[in-house]
């Protein structure tokens, strides 16, 4: 186990960059970009129908083809990529920004609270995220941004129990102890000297966080109630060319590839992290 | 930790593969499923060459003991008691199950059911119905006229309650004289009491049903066997059936709440036979299958809420009435099959049909932008439009609607929504701004249209209120009870007219209707109603 301060160069004195950390950076950067681009400019508007090019095979004009409506799915793929992106995001930043609450005060005091809100981050977590974000949305109705709280809920449990473990696994030792005899301020001690620590775990669960919340999108959008139509997810994609599968391929095989590069890079990067020859 | 991070890896590949290639995987069940439906399909036929002498001769159907068909249905069905249905879906296959005194056969003509004959007497106050001999219930109990008269009772509110069905309030009484003969009797006169009396709401049950909802029990052709909520249900053949029998034996009727699902359903040989499928679905099915054509007899349109801004604003309406194209919708979405409709009527229905109420409105963006800078939208507004994601065609017409409505400024979002909640939250909560929806017609009635547009009526889930309108349907009531079949006629196109002149909703068209059977079935009848009678369904070969 290496204990390392994350704000180090994270392969400052290792003579290899492991491999998996290459490929998952050069895909995760590709994607990225895309997606940064996506932002700003898409070859076709996502909306613009064409019944002149419904189902047209790929090609130059439409490097992905497009789909029943004549739509442009290489630019419905870019803002779809955008949208997974975005919604994985917010997710992980809200389940993170919860879980290091609750995890921070829960490990650091122990006690009743701990008990409580530790059971009831089990009854939580037993049920499957997924689950819990279909609750969540069929309450308080669909879209986009019902997805996020909804996932964002889900995805607090997990981060919560493992910035408890290194919490609890800190606060009994030495430095923690003296800067508490020094007097330094709860909060402080909490944010400032402990919270540094749980970092390269924590990263790790992000990247891993990340891509289940991708795949979670993805599904909902599948099941349709994520991103509504005519606004494109690549979950909703996906469920759209069910339809055409035998006779435009290129419909459903071009959002489920860039469900799993976005998914398979940011996994190695996390691989990457970890591998002991990083450190 | 690096094996876990693997394990980690592997597991989400394996879950995006596993969203990539579902439909494979559907598809790879399905097949098991497929090699069953075609050994049985064999049996069928050996069954058929050994019992071939049973057989009568005027039918080339074989109808052989063990012969099945699997059904998609795109939504569950709501209720299993007639009178409490609501969902045509439902109430289409609920035909199957469930007769009236009388019913509409192919032809939208009313034929004797339950009754064998009947007559009205001179001042259409009287309907005398002779009981047909020798029916006899699901449950193998004859039908008596008690049986009649409180299924009758219960529709008409006599039983104590409210009228289950509003139109028979106008009963005033249900009398057996003897144990062959009902007599209704009507507080006054109407043409349309007979087409109500024939829809599957007002079936006939056993006075001594237990609970219909569990245990289904009618006069159908077909009994209820099992249900599996949101899954399937199950009938089977009454062989004890007064008229023509059924042809195929068994039927499961498969809910298919997808609809992304229903070509891969049907190719993996999970159902054969999808009612309603878009024709994009269409030209996806392989050779084993065979697409009929039909129209589906609706008015599909996007209902408004005139009771909400700024839908309340008939320039506003109207505005959106300009901007759609339907031709370039049916394009779109139907390879350009369909037929337009400007008001809420079908061809189908022929003398109250007027075709010119399509010409209404023809497209016109800088006329819709004039109206809406009038009403005071100059720079357009946004509202929800909820479309039940069970309905691919109309969950698509939203996506080419939306992008019309765009080019006056006007942004529609959709919401798609379940069925279910479609039911409780739009039709009778209300509470919608838009919805893309088909209505149709549970008899061939003008009332069966248009009542529901007067300001009072309970099913006025678009809150459409117009005096002109509300008066013109009371001066169509008054000539049907004075038997002026022409002046009600007149009446009703009026109101009509005035639905698409006020541009109540913005209609779209009713839509063609194709049928994919696998081939080894035949028989599928389309209906002018919305109507599947499963019993006309043969297996051939």
């Amino acid at each position: 186990m290496h204990r390392k301060r994350f704000g180090k160069t994270m392969f400052g004195r290792q003579k290899k960059i492991p491999l998996n950390f290459k490929i998952g950076a050069a895909i995760t950067g590709v994607m990225t970009l895309l997606i940064l681009m996506s932002f700003v400019y898409t070859p076709y508007d996502i909306t613009k129908m064409d019944s002149a090019s419904k189902l047209a095979a790929p090609s130059l004009a439409h490097l992905m083809g497009c789909d029943n409506f004549g739509r442009d799915i290489f630019s419905r793929v870019l803002k779809g990529m955008e949208n997974t992106f975005v919604i994985a995001l917010l997710t992980v930043v809200i389940g993170t920004a919860g879980g290091i609450i609750i995890g921070a005060f829960t490990g650091y005091f122990g006690g009743w609270l701990d008990e409580v809100l530790m059971r009831i981050i089990d009854v939580v977590f037993a049920f499957p995220s997924i689950l819990l974000a279909l609750v969540f949305v069929s309450i308080f109705g669909t879209g986009r941004y019902n997805v996020v709280a909804a996932l964002g809920v889900a995805f607090i449990p997990s981060f919560a129990r493992i910035v408890r473990g290194e919490f609890i696994k800190y606060r009994e030792m030495d430095y923690v102890k003296s800067a508490r005899l020094a007097g330094v301020g709860t909060l402080r001690i909490i944010f400032v000297h402990i919270l540094p620590n749980t970092l390269t775990v924590l990263t790790s669960s992000i990247m891993i966080g990340f891509n289940n919340a991708v795949l979670a999108e993805a599904g909902m959008s599948y099941l349709g109630i994520g991103v509504q139509p005519p606004d494109a997810s690549l979950g909703s994609m996906l469920s759209e060319s069910q339809t055409y599968l035998f006779s435009a391929p290129w419909y459903a095989v071009f959002p489920g590839l860039m469900i799993i590069l976005l998914v398979l890079g940011f996994s190695l990067l996390a691989d990457g992290l970890k591998d002991p020859a990083a450190g | 930790m690096t094996k876990r991070g693997k394990s980690v890896l592997f597991v989400s590949m394996l879950l995006t593969l596993t969203i990539a290639l579902g439909g494979c995987a559907g598809d790879k069940e399905a097949k098991g499923s497929s090699e069953i439906a075609q050994s049985q399909t064999a049996a069928a036929a050996d069954a058929q060459g050994s019992s071939s002498e049973n057989e009568s001769a005027a039918q080339e159907a074989q109808d052989v003991t063990d012969s099945h068909i699997t059904i998609g249905i795109p939504q569950d069905l709501d209720s299993l008691v007639p009178s409490l249905s609501q969902g045509a879906g439902t109430q289409e296959i609920l035909f199957n199950i469930y007769e009236g005194l009388i019913k509409p056969d192919s032809e939208g003509n009313l034929v004797p059911a339950v009754a064998s004959d009947y007559t009205m007497s001179e001042d259409g106050l009287n309907y005398t119905f002779t009981l047909r001999e020798g029916i006899k219930f699901h449950n193998g109990n004859p039908v008596t006229v008690a049986d009649v008269k409180y299924s009758i009772d219960t529709c008409a509110g006599l039983n104590g309650g409210e009228p289950v069905i509003s139109a028979f309030s106008n009963v005033e009484s249900v009398e057996t004289p003897d144990d062959k003969t009902i007599v209704i009797t009507l507080k006054e006169s109407s043409s349309s009491f007979l087409a109500i009396l024939g829809t599957v709401e007002a079936a006939i049950v056993p006075a001594d049903a237990a609970d219909l909802q569990t245990n289904p029990v009618g006069t159908g052709p077909y009994r209820f066997v099992s249900r599996s909520l949101q899954e399937n249900v199950v009938l089977q053949r009454f062989d004890e059936y007064w008229g023509e029998p059924a042809h195929i034996q068994d039927i499961t009727l498969k809910v298919l709440a997808d609809a992304d699902s229903i070509v891969m359903n049907l190719e993996g040989g999970a159902v054969d036979m999808v009612a309603r499928v878009s024709t994009t679905q269409a030209a996806e099915l392989s050779d084993n299958f065979e697409v009929i054509e039909g129209t589906m007899n609706l008015v599909q349109a996007v209902y408004l809420n005139n009771k909400v801004a700024p839908f309340d604003n008939e320039k506003v309406r109207q505005a959106l009435c300009y901007a759609v194209n339907k031709q370039e919708i049916l394009d779109f979405v139907s390879d350009g099959k369909g037929t337009p409709v400007g008001s809420s009527m079908f061809p189908a229905f022929g003398k109250y049909y007027i075709d010119e109420l399509n010409d209404t409105y023809t497209t016109d963006l800088e006329k819709a932008k004039a109206l809406l800078a009038e009403a005071g939208y100059a720079d357009g507004f946004s509202f929800t439009m909820k479309v039940p994601s069970n309905y691919q065609q109309h969950v698509d017409t939203a996506q080419v609607v939306a992008e019309q409505f765009k080019q006056i400024g006007v942004t529609a979002n959709i919401e798609l929504i379940e069925w279910e909640t479609w039911l409780s939250d739009v039709y009778q909560g209300r509470d919608f701004e838009a919805t893309l929806v088909g209505v149709d017609a549970s008899t061939l009635t003008a009332g069966a249209m248009l009542s529901r547009f007067r300001s009072d009526a309970h099913n006025n889930f678009m809150n459409f209120n117009n005096a002109d309108y509300d008066a013109a349907y009371a001066n169509a009531l008054a000539a049907e009870a004075a038997s002026d079949d022409e002046k009600a006629t007149e009446y009703y196109k009026e109101c009509e007219t005035i639905l698409a002149e006020a541009a109540a909703n913005v209609y779209i068209q009713d839509m063609c209707e194709l049928v994919a059977v696998r081939k080894g079935y035949a028989g599928y009848t389309f209906y002018p109603l919305y109507i599947q009678d499963l019993s006309k369904l043969y297996i051939t070969e």
